[in-house]
């Protein structure tokens, strides 16, 4: 083990992650953290290692493992009755929300979790939700010693302020199913019926035999109407309370003037009326609706900063110890924070060595020290062992929170109208016209009973349903398209306004650059293994960003005692150890120059001697530059980072404007500079960007995109969610959105098509029964078709993946 | 005639048997997950016999 070429090639057999330094070998397999090597023990000692068999390394990484009493909260009463569905005298009924969950492995490791801890009596998965029910035995265990079953092997429940605040809402939402199946019962059956009278051309059928046709025809009618279409009237009367009309208006319209029609002809023996297209439009319209919105549950878009913050600490009262929720923290307690942990209210250090990551609030990745007795803000992350804090001010009134709730309010006007939404209105209005010039015309024609027939007819046929259902279906198409690669948007409108992006706004660490990962190099003599363990002892002191890279990297085993530590500020370090003089730091620091260099390094020298230097840079995402130049020549683009310019000279390759790459930006700043972009009236700016430092610039953006690492990390609210891994293909959804606006285009041209042969018709008050009964259907049906068969044309010429089944291009 | 109407009733009925089919399928949540009973269906079941065999012993 005495070399510095460090294997980059073993792959943990748990999580996938690359070994960096030197991987735990167990059971002839390579892990790369003792976490994963116990989850793997934990399998295999309950005989479900066909977890790995089923997919390779399906694993989270489990470099992070719980601390032994972080779910002591579990306990406490409050908290149980609130995340408990159900408890009787023999068991407890669970169900939590697992963010890890993402494949077979998972679904199959976590129905069979009885095998692991024999108290669970049953579990049962919901894959979209990824949610998973827990039945267990409350003779033989808690809620707690659940919870820390599923994260021994790796899937710890995610349990969230908010879910606490308002207890889980179970089950999810299936009146659309029944709708819909109610619409095409009674389409079907209603069609039936009105066929047969089509083909006998109407008249000749037997008078009994007409008149069961049409009772059942309104019966059945009766329902889909008002059962399976009322939202259309809910939502056109809500929107008509505050004098809008909305997209459902002119369809509710249609469907009040369609059935009011069909019952005037068939009671007054006039006709049998065309309550089969009525049928139709409501089950079109309700597949479409139903296609445009089926949500992602598993992605929540509306996460807020305080699902991020622990749920409960402990609290120091009378020399003990006890758990309390974050909420029920008062001015002057005294609690615990632990390693890793995000400290959520402002509080005053008291005791322990703080080392605080704010870069979840600023973007700065540098850490801080803080003294005793000075205040350390909410959202900053320990990074440094344990810490004893005093509250200062509860939850609700913390900086962070008020820094949050300031740019909530700057939020978003409400929704623009969107394209759609004014073509139909102006449809409408065109409808409304014609339909009164016929009515007129006839009324001077002195024929009442054709100006009726016309002006009902009109309304009825050019219904502007065939154009709401192109946009439906091709939007609905295109967000599954987009979310089989990986990409979540959190509604229709998005692709709309993505077609019309000009300005794209990269955030730098995390979503050019890959998440707390730098490329770390070396140059020079080779280091043996006590120098290392040596170079990380003096290095674990230091706390610049790029030490404690270098020191991730070489990994201490062994602590050695570091002597008379000096730093100089700005420079470097020195100390001795083991009775060594070490020097570490700039090259000028060491007596020596270098070139062509970028990024941060540390050169170091033992006893006076050059030793060699680290490098430390950033490692950029992979296709990110190749998508850069792409996106070059079509867009505008900028990068705010919150970090330092150490990158400026990498970025500048690549980025046509150097102007508008910013370095040190805050928060603040961020959401300035897009509202800056945006008083450019033409320029419509998509933020891409993580972490909470982002938050404001992303809902200040007319699109705001959260990357995200793996599907388990939590982002802040957005637009739109994309893994990280898809982020190199951005310009695919990019030009695939502005298709989705060409295929709505076309498919418009074709539905005005067929309303002008139906006005054509109408007009002159002679729509047969017949031409109604082939125009509507076929319209509606050819609008799906050439919709969704366009869309998916689209998306293979772009190169987008189609089903879920089809291969990853390689990476 | 009447042959008709009796035979326009049963097919009501029966199409009617088949949407309440389908509501209680909704129900019982056929439809909330999509991913996991075709996942399961092809899951070995040989831990479930194994164990099984175990807790008999």
């Amino acid at each position: 083990m005495d070399s510095n070429a460090i294997k980059l090639d073993a792959q943990c057999y748990h999580c996938g992650d690359i070994c960096l330094g030197h991987p735990i070998h167990f059971d002839e397999k390579d892990f790369c953290c003792e976490g994963c090597k116990t989850v793997y023990s934990i399998l295999n000692k309950s005989d479900l290692c066909e977890y790995y068999d089923l997919n390779a390394a399906p694993g989270a990484s489990q470099r992070k493992r719980y601390r032994k009493d972080k779910f002591e909260f579990l306990e406490l009463a409050e908290v149980q009755q609130k995340l408990i569905q159900y408890k009787d005298a023999d068991q407890t009924h669970l169900i939590f929300y697992l963010p890890q969950m993402h494949c077979s492995s998972c679904l199959w490791l976590l129905e069979n979790i009885h095998h692991v801890n024999s108290s669970i009596l049953s579990s049962r998965v919901n894959f979209g939700k990824k949610e998973i029910f827990i039945s267990f035995d409350n003779s033989k265990a808690t809620l707690r010693s659940v919870v820390e079953t599923l994260a021994d092997i790796g899937y710890e429940p995610h349990i969230s302020l908010d879910q606490l605040d308002a207890k889980q809402t179970l089950g999810t939402n299936r009146t659309r199913w029944y709708k819909i199946g109610v619409a095409g019962f009674c389409l079907s059956n209603i069609s039936m019926m009105s066929f047969s009278e089509y083909l006998i051309g109407g008249g000749t059928l037997e008078p009994e035999l007409a008149l069961a046709f049409k009772v059942l025809s309104i019966a059945l009618a009766i329902p889909t109407l008002f059962y399976s279409g009322s939202e259309f009237f809910v939502s056109a009367w809500g929107g008509l309370k505050h004098r809008y009309l909305n997209i459902d208006a002119p369809v509710a319209l249609a469907l009040a003037m369609t059935f009011i029609r069909s019952l005037y002809e068939i009671f007054s023996g006039t006709g049998s009326g065309y309550l089969d297209s009525m049928a139709g439009i409501i089950f079109f319209m309700l597949i479409g609706r139903w296609l445009q919105d089926r949500t992602y549950q598993a992605v929540s878009f509306d996460r807020d900063f305080k699902s991020f913050f622990p749920i409960a600490v402990n609290v120091i009262k009378d020399g003990k110890s006890i758990p309390v929720t974050v909420d029920k923290l008062r001015p002057d307690d005294v609690f615990q924070i632990h390693h890793q942990e995000i400290i959520p209210v402002d509080a005053i250090l008291s005791k322990g060595n703080a080392l605080i990551d704010y870069s979840f609030v600023s973007g700065e990745s540098a850490p801080v020290n803080v003294s005793k007795g000075e205040i350390v803000y909410a959202g900053g992350k320990q990074t440094d062992g344990k810490l004893e804090l005093i509250v200062v001010k509860e939850v609700s009134q913390s900086y962070l929170t008020n820094l949050w709730n300031k740019e909530i309010d700057q939020s978003k006007p409400a929704l623009e109208h969107n394209l759609i939404d004014t073509i139909s209105t102006y449809f409408t209005y065109v409808v409304f016209a014609i339909g009164i010039l016929a009515g007129g015309y006839w009324y001077w024609q002195g024929e009442t009973t054709l100006m009726w027939n016309a002006m009902t007819t009109i309304l009825i046929v050019a219904c502007p349903c065939a154009l709401l259902l192109s946009s439906n279906f091709t939007n609905g198409n295109i967000l599954r398209i987009f979310s089989i690669n990986k990409f979540y948007l959190r509604s229709p409108e998005v692709i709309e306004k993505m077609a019309k992006i000009s300005h794209i706004v990269f955030d730098k660490t995390g979503t050019l650059t890959q998440h707390r990962k730098s490329k770390i190099t070396y140059q020079g003599q080779i280091l043996n293994r006590e120098e290392q363990e040596h170079l990380a002892n003096i290095l674990s002191q230091a706390n610049h960003p790029a030490t404690r890279a270098i020191c991730d990297y070489l990994e201490i085993s062994e602590a050695h005692e570091v002597k008379n530590y000096k730093l100089t500020e700005g420079q470097g370090v020195e100390a001795w150890i083991d009775e060594y003089y070490y020097k570490l730091g700039s090259p000028a620091f060491v007596g020596k120059t270098f070139v062509n260099l970028s990024g941060s390094q540390v050169c170091i020298s033992k006893d006076g001697e050059f030793k060699g230097v680290f490098q430390v840079s950033n490692v950029y995402r992979f296709g990110i530059f190749d998508l850069i130049q792409k996106l070059n020549h079509k867009f505008k683009l900028s990068v705010i980072s919150g970090d330092n310019d150490s990158e400026a000279a990498v970025l500048n390759n690549f980025f046509s404007n150097k102007e508008s790459i910013l370095f040190h930006q805050k928060p603040q700043d961020k959401m300035d500079y897009i509202q800056h972009l945006q008083s450019n009236v033409t320029d419509k700016v998509m933020m891409i960007g993580d972490g909470l430092n982002d938050a404001g610039a992303l809902l200040q953006s007319d699109i705001g995109i959260a990357v995200t690492d793996s599907d388990n990390t939590f982002t802040p609210a957005s637009d739109g969610i994309i893994d990280a891994n898809k982020l190199a293909i951005l310009d695919k959804f990019l030009l695939f959105a502005k298709d989705g606006y060409r295929i709505i285009g076309v498919s418009f041209l074709i539905s005005i098509i067929y309303n002008v042969i139906g006005i054509y018709f109408a007009v002159q008050g002679i729509l047969s029964p017949f031409i109604a009964a082939i125009l509507m259907p076929s319209s509606s049906i050819s609008i799906v078709l050439i919709t969704y068969g366009m869309s998916e044309w689209m998306a293979k010429y772009r190169g987008l993946k189609l089903t879920n089944t089809q291969k990853e291009p390689t990476v | 005639m009447s042959v008709m109407i009796i035979i326009l009733i049963m097919s009501i009925a029966i199409a009617g048997g088949f949407l309440v089919a389908f509501l209680w399928s909704v129900k019982d949540g056929q439809y909330d997950d999509d991913f996991s009973p075709a996942q399961r269906a092809i899951f070995d079941d040989k831990t479930k016999i194994k164990t099984k065999t175990n807790s008999n012993i």
